[in-house]
């Protein structure tokens, strides 16, 4: 869910784009996070931790933790809490350590 | 490899502040920022600031008129979606640009990275939706989502507290603030704010457990007894999708020890921080420090360490003018007077311990 009035900020979410969580559509705008575009469709889980494969969410949200870790247009482990939404972009559950795309 | 005089890295309020500093009396300033954006995490602070200089004014306008201030600054170039990754005994700075590695060698440097918020040890603590205070902050303030429904807050400290104010502002139902001490630790300012909207502060609490399918359901809390200890049988389970952890800062000092910079154990400056000297100058000649990495604090006094180690950094390289010297002398009374109230006790006793370890060393 976004805010809608705000008592003290205003939001310039910028252009309304798609971008796809597993395939699936998910409403975004560029001037947002796909942390945020997810938690706002209420999607909280992000991928599983590797040995006991327990979901794995957002923790602190602007890069410093590793809990965020997706697989975006193909480049696995991109901390998406510091990404900004663009139009199409893929954003995939990553699955093991992945394998980085040269 | 790019040479520049001054090499400022961390683009939030203290790296910014000693940017601005260091250039204005002259110096060649190079700012290196991980994020797309600069500002740090003042940039999403909503609440209005105490203290002289900036009373009444949002975090956020504080932050804007910072920015501007920036960008009129002749002498700074700005590398943005920049990490820094290393510093070498050379002396030279290795950063990530877009996908290539980069290599700076700086006259002097001074790391601005500030803090990170800390864990806390619980069952299912790795649960979706238990979120640090600040991620709910991020949220909400620089993308406009409502992080939850329902949240439960842990910890009564300055965060705790303005972040759960917050997250009514943005619609979501605070269950609870509970906190392990027997007393509030934030201002009472902000508690009686808070305490208005009718949130229950429960000192003298903790978090026992985390659970739900997948993703928070809800907390059992458990209250303490005067040795901190969980009083069986007072558990009490709280209905929440959210989480929120305000359990203190760590400075994020990795480059300091990379670079071989004494490092000090003060418990009240939350951490491992750099052992310093008065100009905020590492045990490493020519590397300083600004901010939450000497200790976590307030935006405040981050800017006045920036102007600081800004003004000695230049001053260092020749640039030791009248003006340096009152930007130094500015930026020292500044600090002093806004570690003036009791809230800065604990502060000041690090700093005193940081102090003392660094005269030992000299002994």
């Amino acid at each position: 869910m976004r805010i809608g009035e705000h008592p003290v900020l205003d939001f310039d979410r910028g252009k309304k784009v798609r971008i796809y969580y597993n395939g699936q559509a998910v409403e975004a705008y560029e001037n947002e996070t796909i942390a945020a575009a997810l938690h706002a469709a209420g999607i909280r889980r992000l991928g599983e931790s590797g040995e006991l494969h327990r979901p794995r969410g957002i923790y602190c949200a602007i890069g410093n933790c590793a809990s965020c870790l997706m697989t975006v247009d193909e480049q696995p482990n991109t901390r998406i809490c510091i990404v900004k939404c663009r139009d199409g972009m893929r954003v995939d559950e990553q699955r093991g350590r992945g394998v980085l795309k040269v | 490899m790019r040479e520049t005089e001054i090499l400022v890295i961390g683009g939030g309020p203290a790296g910014i502040r000693a940017a601005i500093t260091a250039a204005e009396l002259g110096a060649e300033v190079l700012l290196c920022e991980r994020d797309g954006w600069l500002g740090g995490q003042l940039i999403k602070q909503t609440g209005k600031f105490f203290g002289r200089e900036y009373a009444g004014q949002r975090g956020f306008e504080i932050c804007a008129d910072l920015l501007a201030k920036l960008h009129n600054t002749a002498k700074i170039d700005i590398w943005l979606d920049c990490p820094v990754l290393g510093i070498y005994e050379d002396g030279v700075v290795s950063c990530q640009k877009k996908d290539r590695l980069e290599k700076i060698k700086p006259q002097r440097m001074i790391i601005a990275t500030g803090a990170a918020e800390n864990f806390l040890a619980f069952a299912g603590n790795d649960l979706p939706g238990v979120i640090s205070a600040g991620a709910a902050e991020t949220l909400m303030h620089m993308s406009g989502v409502v992080p939850a429904q329902r949240a439960l807050m842990v910890g009564a400290g300055n965060i705790g507290l303005t972040v759960s104010y917050q997250m009514i502002q943005s619609g979501v139902e605070v269950a609870a603030v509970i906190e392990a001490a027997p007393q509030i630790g934030g201002y009472l300012v902000h508690a009686s704010k808070l305490a208005r909207t009718g949130v229950p502060i429960k000192t003298g609490y903790t978090i026992q457990e985390a659970y739900g399918e997948g993703k928070v359901e809800g907390a059992r809390i458990m209250r303490l007894d005067e040795t901190w200890r969980p009083i069986p049988g007072s558990e009490e389970d709280i209905a929440c999708d959210a989480i929120c952890l305000a359990v203190g800062l760590n400075p994020l000092a990795e480059l300091c020890w990379q670079a071989g910079c004494q490092m000090e154990l003060i418990r009240e400056l939350s951490g491992h921080v750099p052992l310093t000297d008065e100009n905020l100058q590492t045990t490493i000649e020519g590397i300083y420090v600004a901010g939450d990495i000497c200790g976590p604090e307030e935006a405040t006094t981050a800017m006045a360490e920036g102007k600081l180690a800004g003004a000695n950094a230049a001053a260092s390289l020749g640039y030791d003018t009248e003006q340096a010297q009152a930007a130094r002398l500015a930026a020292l009374a500044e600090l002093g007077e806004l570690r003036a109230g009791p809230m800065s006790a604990r502060i000041k006793t690090g700093l005193d311990k940081l102090r003392e370890k660094g005269a030992a060393k000299h002994a």
